[in-house]
């Protein structure tokens, strides 16, 4: 059980990464939920996953079982996967947003709030003047 | 209980703010400000009195249940918060800025009850939930303005945080598999025994990261000045001047007390001082006040890493004080700076000018911050910097300490060039001769007083810090 956790930990991580580092804002938002899932999964990793045996403390007895499963990491990855859901989707929605201000979502092409100097200009090295905002 | 009531007030203040419309709203803020800080100090001195304050949320015993704590660093932290709030809110109240967005008010106090309990949190979890709701809350705020930049510049600070976050997350849960705790208290103890070369170390090490990204460490500063300049003034100078100094006194905390990263100063102090330095050569290149300002939350960042890389009581003692002038001082620094706006009508300093005939007072407190930034003696910039340089200087960091002192005289020529272009410089066109809104000019008269004060009288404060940071330190095998 590990080992499939792991597997699927490293092929999220591979794949999150590779579509962070792209330049398309979907892309972007769709690498962190990605990302999110993985590192939710290394959370749920300290769990004890694959135990059959439920954290319910047995009639009679004052311990958990031997070998049962861990109940608060399960608890910490409902929060956790909670947080990304809200973050998940309001960077959607800021990202619709960004694309439809400049009419396409290459990022790096998103120069507003931070205008680029004019090349031919005479003072080319200076940043740009301020407009009035 | 006590310790509750600095997250629960401005949560209620918000959730009024959000109800209540014109003058009342004002009366809302002030009143909910004033009562937060009240409130601080309250706890501050039964902090003083009684010993550290927690609760423990839930029927578990400690190590187990969810605890909130305040001890004296804490309180005095959480007082130092308010107290930026209320100037804020004080610097609000006339401020053409702030009057028609309806969600900025519930926004702006969800910030600071959101900043309030990642300060009072003593789990790690507990701490990953405030930081995720501190970003939600920025968030919100930088997307207010609604236009292409607002939207531009949030989405760039999303991508860059949300890394932050995840990587904190994914370290959270490392660290809880190989220790099975994540009470603050219970942590340092299991740690204390660890070996230092474990992989623990390493889980250490993607905390430290994760803190580092959100404090705006080198490398992964950028997302800090793409942002910043995009927000309103008042909250430029509210979030500028608290957010990165909360994290990085979290980081101080962590690294004091709980988690023992031994091997990881001589790194931490090497990116101190290159953060220090990139900081304050990018503030050199632009124009723009509020990106020179922003650059130098970077440049400042470093100095307070360097202190906490130090890893001694003193260097903790030195990192706490330079973090109060710090967050006194950068507030302070940006509500000047939408002053100088009103009074310029830009904010590009090529297009100002002819502010010292004009405003004398303005260019007086203007000063005042510059030189405490700089940290030219007796202001409390001063005190700060020649804390963090001597403890550096006791452990033999020569490297350190020169790479410090060329940064202070970066940010003296940077402090100039606004002086010089701002101040002296003859105006291009004629300034305005509006008189400026009185309680923004009262708040920011309040703020340089306090900073006076701390530059006059730092003595019972250094004082205070050193016996609160008196058992701060690493575990050195």
């Amino acid at each position: 059980m590990t080992l499939v956790i792991m597997i699927a930990v490293s092929l999220c991580v591979s794949a999150g990464v590779l579509l962070i580092l792209s330049r398309d804002a979907f892309r972007i938002v769709v690498g962190f939920a990605v990302l999110g899932s993985a590192v939710n999964l290394i959370v749920f990793l300290a769990g004890r996953p694959g135990t059959l045996v439920s954290p319910v403390i047995p009639k009679g007895a004052s311990t958990l079982a031997e070998g049962s499963a861990a109940a608060l990491p399960q608890a910490l990855v409902l929060t956790a996967i909670v947080i990304g859901f809200a973050l998940l989707c309001f960077s959607l929605v800021l990202a619709a947003r960004v694309s439809r201000d400049h009419g396409h979502s290459d990022v790096a092409k998103h120069k507003a709030s931070e205008p680029e100097c004019d090349p031919g200009s005479e003072n080319s090295l200076k940043p740009p003047m301020m407009e009035q905002d | 209980m006590l310790v509750l009531g600095n997250f629960l007030l401005p949560l209620i203040t918000a959730l009024i703010s959000a109800a209540a419309r014109g003058r009342l709203r004002t009366v809302v803020n002030l009143l909910g400000g004033a009562l937060l800080f009240a409130y601080a100090i309250v706890l501050f001195v039964e902090v003083g009195e009684s010993g550290r304050q927690s609760l423990a949320v839930g029927a578990w015993p400690l190590p187990y249940a969810i605890e909130m704590a305040a001890d004296g660093l804490g309180a005095g932290m959480m007082m130092l918060v308010a107290f930026v709030n209320l100037i804020v809110l004080i610097f609000q109240s006339d401020w053409h800025e702030s009057t028609e967005r309806p969600g900025l008010y519930p926004l702006q106090h969800g910030l600071i009850a959101a900043t309030m309990a990642a300060i009072l949190a003593a789990d790690l979890f507990n701490l990953y939930v405030w930081f995720e709701l501190m970003l939600m809350a920025t968030l919100g705020l930088l997307t207010l303005g609604g236009g292409r930049r607002n939207h531009e510049a949030a989405f760039k600070y999303f991508s860059l945080n949300m890394l932050g976050a995840l990587l904190m997350l994914a370290a959270i849960g490392l660290i809880y598999g190989s220790t099975g705790h994540l009470n603050f208290e219970a942590l340092a103890q299991s740690t204390r025994q660890a070996d230092t070369a474990s992989a623990l170390t390493v889980y250490f090490g993607v905390l430290l990261a994760a803190l580092l990204l959100k404090a705006g460490a080198f490398p992964l500063f950028t997302w800090l000045p793409a942002a910043y300049h995009t927000l309103p003034t008042p909250l430029l100078a509210l979030i500028g001047g608290l957010l990165t100094k909360v994290t990085v006194y979290l980081l101080l905390r962590l690294t004091g007390q709980t988690i023992f990263v031994g091997q990881l100063d001589e790194y931490l102090g090497w990116l101190a001082v290159v953060t220090m330095l990139s900081g304050v050569i990018g503030a050199a290149y632009h124009w723009d006040l509020r990106r020179i300002l922003s650059f130098h939350i970077v440049s400042q960042i470093g100095y307070v890493l360097l202190g906490v890389a130090l890893a001694s009581p003193a260097g903790a003692a030195a990192t706490a004080f330079f973090l109060l002038h710090n967050i006194l001082v950068k507030t302070n620094l940006f509500l000047i700076a939408g002053l100088m706006w009103l009074a310029m009508g830009h904010y590009d300093l090529r297009r100002g000018g002819g502010l010292f005939p004009a405003r004398p007072v303005l260019a007086l407190l203007f000063l005042l911050s510059a030189f405490s930034l700089v940290g030219v003696p007796p202001t409390s910039g001063f005190w700060g910097k020649f804390l963090i340089l001597k403890e550096a200087l006791n452990q033999g960091r020569l490297v350190w300490v020169g790479i410090a002192l060329v940064t202070g005289l970066l940010t003296l020529y940077s402090m100039s060039k606004i002086w010089i272009e701002g101040f002296w410089k003859p105006n291009p066109a004629s300034p305005s001769s509006a008189p400026l809104p009185m309680p923004a000019l009262t708040a920011v008269i309040v703020l340089s007083l306090v900073i006076l004060l701390v530059g006059l009288y730092p003595e019972p404060l250094i004082e205070y810090l050193n016996r609160q940071t008196s058992t701060f330190g690493r575990i050195v095998q």
